[in-house]
């Protein structure tokens, strides 16, 4: 493909409509087409509280490069139909001069569109669909937008063919008639916004979300038994895992609440099986009590809590990153145990794995903080890295000797027996106990317990998976993050290296325990030091400042859901801060 | 692995127990203990999973694997166990507050579901471990420092609940009755699906009266049914006493197990290429 003069980078459109009207299903369409072509991109859904038939609206960001987040403003909205726009078109706004297209039969367009700087363009979008018979308006929509930002109508017409396998011949020439009239319609409008063509690439790009992607990293690293009590945003988790369990000989158990299935996981455990759950913070707090008898019984497992807007049932469809202080101080008693965050999508592949690793070979409960925005984002990455962990549970070796579960060693890691192995009986405790787990109120146990399983977690060599340290590593200025705002902070040092202001971005993947003594090597010299999170109180904030002392100045830049915190608002705290 | 020459004393580990003198439990552990024996597994094949409760120290008494859980969700440890190990032999005791109040919920849908294991219930119509409240078992008008005077509720009938959550196999037994205990363990634990088996086992601390249980209990006079409703109205219809197995039902158990297979990963990761 050759250069389109007047291109950009990066191209953000937002289809909407009611429920039925196939909104998503045109974004996704165009971004698998998009990966086909070679570009990469991310869909996400902005769904109303409605179960069906209440607005929805994809929303997509098209790019030569990886994105990592949605944009802010938007270059084209398509309008199905407006029913309820009002409602949510506020999380969509239109970029200065963008296009709006939308039919005049489905009424006026809700104020915040009528005031912005944009053009309107009015397109017949039904009666278009119905010249075609069986034509949908979606696909209308769908071609629209192909036309405007020069998406190749092969590839599109390729990934529609297939959709509509088994839909039939005639549904198939249905919808590509629709593409053919939506972008002869587009081609008429005199407008246009290019998207800049891919760059050159040689293997297959994944389409993914970030709830399936956690569920991969999982089956990479062993996953072999699941129990699931659905809940949003972290529900597709687990409806990834129970084909794709059931499909490797490993099983995927539907619990009564999550007090069963935590209780399941920490079963099939001890039985030997690396077991996992996924909840929300809802399910989190239910499951906090047995979360610390997996942590003084040294089971391990994980689970994956996809954060959503709280307290209590909150905004189920929105994100946050309110769960932190749960996820890390939330269990009774002194619970060591280990917390780790996504950095992106693709970086759920990492954590998934990397999660069952630090489970299997610490013997210790392993909470992952995803979260909506990445969980239920659509992204097209290039295939995550293959990575290798030498997971396994220490094992029980016969020897003759009485087996002590529980056995002070020196690295705090005791010897896991698996029932079935002969001489390996013992009862796993939850109240405190000898070396050999029998129940005990000493002293002297409580003592060696508590120590032992303090240090087998304090002690142990995370290596490089803590974090990332980019950007001008020289510059004064860090931007301190974790888990999904990484992306939002990645593209604001770009940004900010653009306009020639250096700033270095360290985001971290460990959580808990704290990385603190790295953290504070390497923020010696720092001079502004900005933070960024997605909670009202800043539980991030008082987390580090909890383990050290921040260096130089340190401003906060925080918020509740349901807005994500996004680049362009990283980019004006350090611009305004340098400025002062 | 079927192993010759078991004693009931192979089951039994070196622990001592911390009930109370005359405590029922202690003919509980007995009756399991002789039951392993008879079923002739080694104790390493046989899982024994508890909540919390005087009762639900049992797993350490035993020399089988063990888990002291959390209070009322042994059972949902039990269904994990025995659906990533079906070769193992599980079984869930529990009291009759873990079992049927803070776990109750967990009580229906193991009924339903029907994982192969079996489920004791040493039922003393007393919370013990907590020093004498009522539980769901216990008499409306029983006095205690928690409710003078009486709960003034209706108490649980768990056989009729298990039956109509869809158990596969119930049964009540005494305590005392080590024989009839014994033969009923045995039995359920044979019978594919969950089988459940309530103990009446007296708290001899909180619970005197419920010495008197020795005299007032019987052996059912009519033979077991596989007829869900005949056996619920006899549950209902009969004083509370009649011990032996009272249901048997033909219910396939639940289907889902953890295999030993080589797990390849390549058709999963494909599937995400575009
Ligand atoms: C979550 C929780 N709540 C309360 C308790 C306190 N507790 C311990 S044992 C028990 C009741 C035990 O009664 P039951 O199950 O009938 O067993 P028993 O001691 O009579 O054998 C209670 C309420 C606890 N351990 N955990
Ligand atoms: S308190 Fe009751 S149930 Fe507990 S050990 Fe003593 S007699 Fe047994």
């Amino acid at each position: 493909m050759t250069e389109i003069p007047g291109s950009s980078r990066n191209i953000s459109f937002a289809i909407v409509g009611t429920g039925g009207a196939g909104a998503i299903t045109a974004g996704s369409l165009l971004l698998e087409a998009a990966g086909k072509a070679g570009w990469y991109g991310l869909l996400t859904r902005s769904v109303g509280p409605q179960i069906r038939g209440g607005e929805a609206a994809a929303l997509v960001r098209l790019s030569t490069a990886s994105a990592a987040c949605m944009s802010k403003e938007f270059d084209i909205l398509v309008a199905i139909d407006w029913k309820n726009a009002d409602r949510f078109i506020g999380a969509m706004p239109v970029a200065p001069g963008g296009l709006v297209i939308c039919d005049p039969e489905a009424g006026p367009p809700p104020r915040a569109v009528r005031e912005a700087d944009c053009t309107l363009i009015e397109c017949p979008i039904g009666e278009l669909a119905k010249s075609v018979q069986g034509g949908r308006e979606n696909m209308i929509a769908t071609g629209l937008v192909a036309q405007l930002i020069g998406m190749p109508m092969d590839e599109l017409s390729a990934v529609v063919l297939e959709m509509l396998k088994s839909k039939g011949e005639a549904a198939q020439q249905a919808s590509l008639a629709c593409l053919r009239i939506g972008a002869e319609a587009a081609a008429a409008f005199g407008q246009s916004r290019p998207l800049a063509a891919p760059r050159p690439h040689d293997s297959k790009r994944w389409l993914i979300t970030g709830n399936e992607a956690i569920g991969l990293g999982a089956m990479r690293g062993g996953v072999r038994f699941a129990a699931a009590y659905p809940i949003t945003p972290a529900t597709e988790v687990l409806e990834y895992l129970a084909p794709a369990l059931a499909a490797t000989g490993g099983a995927l158990v539907q619990a009564e609440d999550e007090l069963a299935s935590i209780n399941m996981i920490i079963g099939a455990s001890f039985g030997g099986r690396p077991s996992i759950t996924a909840t929300s913070g809802p399910g989190l707090s239910l499951m906090m009590e047995s979360l610390g008898l997996a942590a003084a019984s040294e089971t391990p497992l994980v689970v994956i809590d996809v954060m959503r807007v709280g307290p209590s049932t909150g905004i189920a469809t929105k994100s946050e990153q309110s769960d932190l202080n749960i996820a890390v101080y939330g269990f009774h008693g002194d619970a060591p145990h280990v917390v780790v965050a996504p950095l992106s999508v693709s970086d759920c592949v990492l954590c998934g794995q990397w999660a069952m690793h630090l489970a299997e070979t610490l013997q210790t409960p392993v909470i992952v903080l995803s979260d909506q925005s990445i969980g239920q984002a659509r992204v097209l990455i290039d295939r995550p890295a293959d990575v290798t962990f030498l997971t396994r549970r220490k094992p029980f070796v016969a020897t003759g000797e009485p087996y002590q579960r529980y056995a002070i060693t020196a690295d705090g890691v005791s010897p896991m027996a698996i029932p079935g192995q002969p001489g390996g009986q013992y009862t796993a405790e939850g109240l405190t106990h000898t070396e050999r787990g029998s129940p005990s109120s000493a002293r002297v146990d409580q003592h060696a317990q508590m120590v032992k399983r303090h240090g087998k977690i304090e002690n142990f060599d995370f290596g490089d998976y803590w974090g990332v340290d980019e950007g001008d590593g020289a510059s004064d200025t860090v931007i301190l993050t974790w888990g999904s705002l990484t992306g939002a902070a990645r593209e604001a040092i770009d940004s900010l290296s653009e306009e020639g202001i250096p700033a270095r971005l360290i985001a971290l993947r460990q959580i808990s325990p704290f990385p603190g003594e790295r953290l504070k090597a390497l923020l010696a010299g720092t001079r502004r030091l900005l933070i960024v999170e997605q909670s009202f109180s800043g539980q991030f904030h008082r987390h580090a400042r909890a383990h050290i002392d921040l260096p130089g100045e340190v401003r906060l830049l925080n918020r509740e859901g349901p807005y994500n915190i996004g680049p362009e608002e990283i980019v004006a705290a350090i611009r305004e801060w340098r400025a002062q | 692995m079927n192993v010759p020459n078991l004693k009931a004393s192979s089951f039994k580990s070196d622990i001592t127990p911390i009930w109370c003198p005359g405590c029922g439990d202690f003919h509980v552990l007995l009756s399991v203990t002789k039951a392993l024996a008879e079923l002739g597994r080694a104790p390493e094949d046989i899982a024994v999973i508890s909540g919390i409760g005087c009762s639900s120290r049992i797993p350490a008494y035993t020399a089988c694997y063990g888990f002291h859980g959390v209070h009322g969700r042994s059972l949902a440890v039990a269904a994990g166990l025995k659906v990533a190990r079906p070769d193992l032999t599980v079984m869930a005791m529990s009291g009759d507050g873990d079992g049927f109040s803070i776990g109750g919920n967990h009580f229906l849908h193991a009924c339903r579901r029907n994982v192969d294991m079996t489920y004791i219930v040493m039922d003393n119509r007393v919370y013990g471990m907590t020093k004498g409240q009522p539980s769901p078992t216990t008499e409306s008008d029983w006095d205690s420092a928690l409710s003078p005077g009486g709960t003034g509720l209706r108490s649980f009938h768990p056989l009729v609940i298990a039956l109509a959550s869809g158990a596969n196999f119930v049964a009540r037994e005494f305590s005392g009755d080590i024989k009839g205990c014994t033969r009923t363990i045995v039995e359920a634990v044979r019978h594919p699906g969950f089988s459940f088996v309530e103990i009446l086992s007296p708290c001899v601390t909180f619970r005197p009266d419920e010495k008197a249980w020795k005299d007032q209990v019987h052996v059912a006079s009519v033979p077991e049914t596989d007829d869900p409703a005949r056996a619920a109205r006899r549950i209902m219809t009969d004083d509370g006493m009649n011990t032996g197995i009272l249901y048997r039902g033909p219910r396939a158990p639940y289907h889902a197990s953890v295999s030993d297979r080589e797990v390849d990963l390549a058709p999963l990761e494909r599937a995400f290429e575009i």
